[in-house]
């Protein structure tokens, strides 16, 4: 390993404290970013890339996908992390649909906050927020000091 | 929807071999800028075998469990009135690409609640040696007649 790179050093969780915002960022979803992440899932739902459609079932228009957001939101606690490994727990509740117009698109922004430190290192909690509302709940990402690492057995 | 329902497991899904192109690609569609997502030197610097899957990648293994569900003869889910409701991943390492994951999906409750029914379904994914990597949990809310 190089030791100019400290990209694999991770944080030391018994100093946070809560409240402490850890990592904060901005998302820029268009329509493109959509399809790519319904080639990317296999989630294929036209709500998502047709707004015929997602008229048709009583929506303003197309909708980013649920997973894409909750797939999103947690990147900024993984950069912070510098290991997305150390994420041993992830659950949101959907709360409110991110419509995603076809000229403008949509801003999200995420920011993730210590929620819990304890023995088994820290709840960070996520608000992520669009057009001044949230639209995640209860989105709470447990992250442990150390990474089971153990992975695919050799062939 | 099929209050019975409750309790019911599925027979284990067919092999995923996770791909590193596919886990690049889906790292992509996330905005995943990690290096241990994206470079195997990196994720193997850190003691992974291949690059390592986001947080969130257990869903495409999840989704042919939910497609078993949707498809069961007397489950009674209209697909067009389903909405998710929530979502959770409880990791016990997480998943790395070369890994091969069978899901295995069990019914864990299902509720009424103002017209509305809620199933929660709970997909426990685990590697080719039978341990456990992850478990993923969805409520998924079916809207009843309007």
């Amino acid at each position: 390993m190089n030791a100019s790179t400290p990209d694999t050093s991770t944080p030391d969780l018994t100093a946070l404290a809560v409240g402490d915002i850890v990592a904060e960022r901005t998302f820029e979803l268009t329509r493109d970013s959509l399809v790519r992440y319904a080639g990317a899932s296999g989630d294929f739902n036209p709500i998502h890339y047709r707004d015929d459609v997602a008229q048709s079932v009583g929506l303003p228009g197309v909708l980013a996908h649920g997973m894409l957001t909750m797939g999103l939101a947690v990147q900024p606690v993984v950069d912070w992390l510098g290991n997305s490994g150390l994420v041993a727990d992830y659950q949101v509740r959907f709360t409110r649909p991110v419509p995603v117009d076809a000229a403008q698109g949509a801003v999200l922004t995420v920011v993730a906050k210590v929620g819990v430190v304890d023995d088994a290192g820290a709840r960070i909690d996520l608000t992520v927020s669009f057009d001044g509302s949230t639209v995640l709940g209860k989105a709470q990402v447990r992250v442990v000091a150390a990474a089971s690492t153990d992975s695919t057995p050799s062939v | 929807m099929n209050p019975e329902l409750q309790g019911r497991e599925f027979a284990p899904t067919a092999p995923y071999l996770v791909g590193r192109e596919k886990v690049r690609e889906f790292s992509r569609a996330v905005f995943a800028t990690s290096p241990i997502n994206l470079d195997p030197e990196a994720a193997r610097a850190v003691g992974y075998s291949d690059i390592v899957a986001p947080p969130t990648f257990a869903v495409v293994i999840q989704e042919s469990t939910l497609a078993q569900l949707l498809a069961e003869p007397d489950a009674g889910i209209d697909f067009t009135r389903v909405v998710h409701g929530d979502q959770r991943f409880t990791y016990t390492r997480p998943i790395v690409a070369g890994d091969e994951l069978t899901a295995t999906l069990r019914v864990a409750s299902v509720k009424s609640l103002g017209g509305h029914s809620m199933v929660t379904a709970e997909s426990s994914i685990v590697d080719s040696t039978g341990a456990h990597v992850v478990t993923a949990i969805s409520t998924l809310v079916v809207r009843g007649d309007e």
